[in-house]
């Protein structure tokens, strides 16, 4: 029987089960609303979800494939530790934080989870991670779990890769951060004055990010790297302060955009109208009257901004120009050992070596992006 | 009898907020026969717009009906499947919104969107319903009914848009309309066109409505039945002459009493005093369109003027003159014999203390972030130069000033007062600069008629006490005979009359001057009818406006 026949009986299989399933739910609690005006997508969409449950169970307990399964224990634990994390916000700390906790989904207080851990992590480095970042050992490609001294393995070089994770979120993050707030301070304030006094000031500045805006993000911030490289020489801070810059620049044209446009909104009100009557400077106009009304999305723009910040400078430093060894970086990181990948299938452990600076990454990434989801949703104005 | 075509039992609506249910309707019974119209009255958070959907079996999100029933000519709009209310909604229970600019889709022709309802119901084909549809808006009166049909909404005004959208609603000819303040937005001369067409087309389909309003004069002429609501519960129910002219409830009798406020006249200004502002021959254009046309007009220490007029006839625009906020063309504005620079940039931090604004939105002129403390102390710090505590003492004597409780209001936010506490919390801000001349700007357009009042008593009291001078902007002729000393008439960026207000309200009128007080509604429910027999559908509202136009662009020539 052809594998297209065996598709199409399963879905007829599961068209007539989902029918079946409204049938007897409208059988069995006497026509209760619920199921009476029932579509048929709906039922259609729980049996499938049904179905996919099994699936995932089938591969977890009887193929038992090795991937999938960490995925499906890291995606519960996580969820676990975030339902715990939560519960224990509900109960402890000031009433006001207390209610925050509350109305909070559970993907919110797993970002902000995320957010505590990244950050202990980065600011206490020196005293969690076992080694340093550089320490070279003897044991070079050892697999996690093999030598007690290095729990999760050593790299090509014999460094060990825990305590490079744990220095690799204070020099990524670290720097992440110094950018975005570069960016937002240059980009906001602009974006604002453009707002205010618009006319001249506005077009210049307005014509000019949309300059910058025209080139590809990384493509230009790899163009500006090459020559600050040859500026800097072998100093390796140098090159660094730098990058800050660069990104910082090149993201601000984003902040720039959305500081204008909230900023736009925002002069036109009556308030702001009653304060140039009052004869206000412009900085009090700014930072008095515009700035608190526009801190809600600024502030998921600023999540959002970190996690692209973040990931460009370890694009960059994939690409050899961003932070230099031997600093510990996630980026770096994934270069060294990005062809250990090709050795999956056969041996999962190998491969988890550059997985687990990616999947550093992608846990914050991921962590921030929920909490600015439910920033954004609160700031929405469905609940306040 | 026979059997209502409406009957609510005992409706109870609760709307969610912050974490709990609070109650919107407690318990409302109401009737509605076949033909007939009720009216629904009270201020605004009584419960109207939730009980007018309700009896669609609707209710907004976050609101549910928690207890009670509501029958449609026998069918049970609440527990009724989902498919069998669809069937009614739409065909034979119509809806008309408040603001018919917001409920046009814009990306579509009005005539696709009024035949989307007969078609979906299976009441008409599509082409039997655009010809219906042209047929309504003749009957509807509006201006070239075989072809404002083939316009998008924004091309037509917002007078014929309620009126489109009346048509609308009877598109699949239903038994009942909810018509929830479908006047409100509009000026005199325009509601007073709508009005007319909605009560008549009413009443030649034999439909049954509920009519929703605050405004009572409104309700008078359209109403058979009138039920007044207070926070949710009903207060009485009533004929609507036997309400009109014999209300039992205190509640009623104050609704009734509104209107009477009214301060005693001055006496007139003598000759050759010197006017607090004074405004010469002033022109002025948005870029290139012009906006004001040669307007004079004075204002004396301790008096207040009324500048009356539609929307676009330039009322704000001469206050924006004032305030700098607009540079004028041509003439001159002088404060106190002195004048003033055009921009406001250029003007002293003494001349922008000496003239205040209070805006007509009291949700965008404060700022949402700022506590009350800071928004009235802002004021008092820039232009007294207090600090601490002594601040904290002229922010309180304000708030007194304005009959707010300092200890109670200090550190709230905006968003946690009523719209008549935001807009004295306006007016302390302006107060707190200690000017001599403020402008108010529809300031009371936005709020329920007892709420208003209030506010025109403290301005009175405030003008009497402190001698403020006030040039009050307005569309409302109620509330210019309750406050006015002067009156300004303006019409397209002119000065059509001016005068002190007795003069005003005593004929013989400018023609335009006329056209306006006659058209705001009286209590007597008969105004309207009489009105229409005096004058002739024709002449009344915007029709009457366009007359008034053509003659005098002949006379010109």
């Amino acid at each position: 029987m052809s594998i297209w026949l065996l598709i199409v009986l399963a879905l007829a299989g599961l068209g007539l089960l989902a029918w079946g399933l409204r049938w007897a739910g409208r059988r069995l609690t006497g026509d209760r609303p619920y199921w009476r005006d029932m579509p048929y997508g709906v039922a259609l969409g729980y049996v499938v979800a049904a179905a996919a449950v099994i699936w995932a169970a089938k591969i977890y307990f009887i193929d038992q494939t090795v991937f999938f399964r960490w995925a499906v224990n890291g995606f519960l634990g996580f969820a676990l530790a975030a339902w715990l994390f939560r519960l224990l916000g509900r109960h402890l700390g000031p009433a006001a934080l207390r209610k925050q906790f509350r109305q909070m989904p559970l993907t919110a207080s797993f970002g902000i989870l995320v957010i505590l851990g990244y950050a202990t992590m980065a600011i206490f480095a020196g005293w969690i991670a076992p080694h340093g970042q550089a320490e070279v050992f003897d044991v070079a490609n050892a697999l996690p779990g093999v030598d007690p001294r290095f729990p999760l393995g050593t790299d090509q070089i014999g460094r060990d890769l825990l305590s490079r994770l744990i220095y690799g979120a204070q020099n990524t993050v670290g720097i992440a951060f110094a950018t975005t707030c570069i960016a937002f301070f240059v980009g906001g304030s602009l974006g604002f004055l453009a707002a205010t006094l618009g006319g001249w000031l506005d077009q210049v500045l307005s014509r000019g990010v949309d300059v910058l805006m025209a080139i590809p993000a990384l493509i230009f911030a790899l163009l500006l790297m090459t020559i600050a490289s040859a500026w800097a020489g072998s100093q390796n801070w140098l090159l660094t302060l730098y990058m800050i810059l660069i990104i910082a620049l090149i993201d601000s044209t984003r902040v720039f955009r959305l500081a204008r446009a909230v900023g736009g909104n925002i002069v036109v009100m009556d308030y702001i109208e009653a304060a140039k009557l009052r004869g206000e400077g412009l900085p009090y106009l700014i930072f008095r009257e515009i700035l608190p009304n526009a801190t809600a999305p600024l502030l998921a723009e600023f999540g959002l901004r970190f996690c692209f910040v973040f990931l460009t400078i370890a694009s960059l430093s994939f690409l050899g120009v961003g932070i230099q060894p031997p600093l510990a970086d996630w980026g770096t990181m994934v270069k060294d050992l990005a062809q250990f990948i090709n050795f999956a299938a056969f041996s999962p452990l190998t491969a988890s070596l550059p997985l687990m600076a990616a999947g550093a990454i992608a846990l914050l990434t991921v962590g921030i992006n929920f909490v600015v989801d439910w920033m954004l949703q609160k700031s929405s104005g469905l609940k306040e | 009898m026979s059997a209502p075509l409406l009957k609510l039992r005992g409706l109870h609506i609760e709307g969610r907020a912050d974490e709990t249910w609070l109650p919107i309707i407690n318990g409302i019974d109401l009737d509605l026969h076949r033909g007939e119209v009720l009216g629904l009255i009270g201020e605004s958070g009584a419960g109207k717009s939730t009980l007018g959907l309700a009896a669609m079996g609707y209710t907004r999100d976050g609101c549910r009906i928690s207890a009670g029933s509501v029958e449609f000519d026998g069918l049970d709009l609440i527990n009724s499947p989902a498919s069998t209310r669809r069937d009614v909604l739409g065909k034979r229970i119509a809806y008309v919104a408040q603001s018919a600019a917001a409920s046009f889709n814009p990306a579509h022709k009005l005539i696709n969107q009024h035949t989307e309802g007969p078609v979906q119901h299976h009441v008409m084909s599509r082409a039997e319903s655009a010809a219906d549809a042209v047929e309504l808006y003749r009957r509807l009166r509006l201006p070239d009914p075989e072809h404002i049909g083939f316009r998008y909404p924004h091309q037509v005004s917002g007078g014929q848009l309620q009126r489109a959208m009346t048509g609308m609603a009877m598109s699949c000819r239903p038994d009942l309309i909810i018509f929830d303040e479908p006047t409100t937005a509009l000026d005199v001369t325009t509601q007073i066109e709508v009005l007319a067409a909605i009560r008549d087309i009413v009443e030649q389909s034999n439909t049954a409505a509920i009519y929703i309003t605050h405004d009572l004069a409104v309700v008078a002429q359209m109403a058979d039945r009138i039920k007044v609501l207070l926070r949710g519960d009903e207060v009485e129910e009533a004929e609507t002459r036997t309400m009109l002219s014999a209300p039992q409830q205190d509640y009623t009798k104050s609704l009734w009493a509104v209107r009477s406020f009214q301060r005693p006249a001055k006496a007139a200004v003598a000759p050759s005093t010197t006017p607090l502002v004074s405004v010469r021959n002033v022109t002025a254009a948005y870029g290139k369109t012009p906006v004001l046309h040669d307007i004079s007009f004075d204002i004396h220490p301790g008096r207040t003027m009324a500048v009356v007029g539609e929307s676009g006839s330039g009322k704000s625009t001469a206050a924006r003159c004032i305030t700098g906020l607009l540079s004028p063309k041509q003439g001159l504005i002088s404060f106190d014999g002195t004048p003033l620079p055009g921009d406001y940039r250029k003007r002293s931090k003494m001349q922008l203390r000496q003239a205040q604004m209070i805006y007509q939105m009291a949700d965008t002129a404060l700022n949402p972030r700022k506590t009350i403390g800071e928004i009235i102390g802002r004021p008092v710090q820039f232009y007294m130069g207090l600090t601490g505590r002594e601040k904290r003492r002229r922010v309180e004597a304000l708030l007194e000033q304005i009959e707010m409780e300092p200890d109670q209001y200090y550190s709230r936010l905006p968003g946690e007062l009523s719209g008549g506490q935001k807009q004295r919390i306006g007016i302390a801000r302006a107060l707190a600069a200690e000017p001599g001349f403020i402008i108010c700007d529809e300031v009371t357009s936005a709020l329920d008629q007892l709420v208003a009042e209030g506010i025109l008593k403290l301005l009175a009291r405030l003008q009497d006490d402190l001698g403020l001078a006030y040039m009050f902007i307005t569309h409302d002729l109620a509330t210019v005979k309750s406050i006015a000393d002067e009156v300004v008439v303006m019409k397209d960026g002119r000065v059509v009359e001016s005068g002190p207000k007795d003069e005003m309200f005593r004929p013989p009128h400018h023609p335009y001057t006329d056209l306006l007080l006659s058209s705001v509604p009286e209590m007597d429910p008969d105004w309207l009818t009489h009105l229409l027999e005096q004058r002739g559908i024709d002449n009344i509202g915007d029709a009457a406006v366009d007359r008034m136009q053509d003659e005098s662009s002949v006379q010109d020539r």
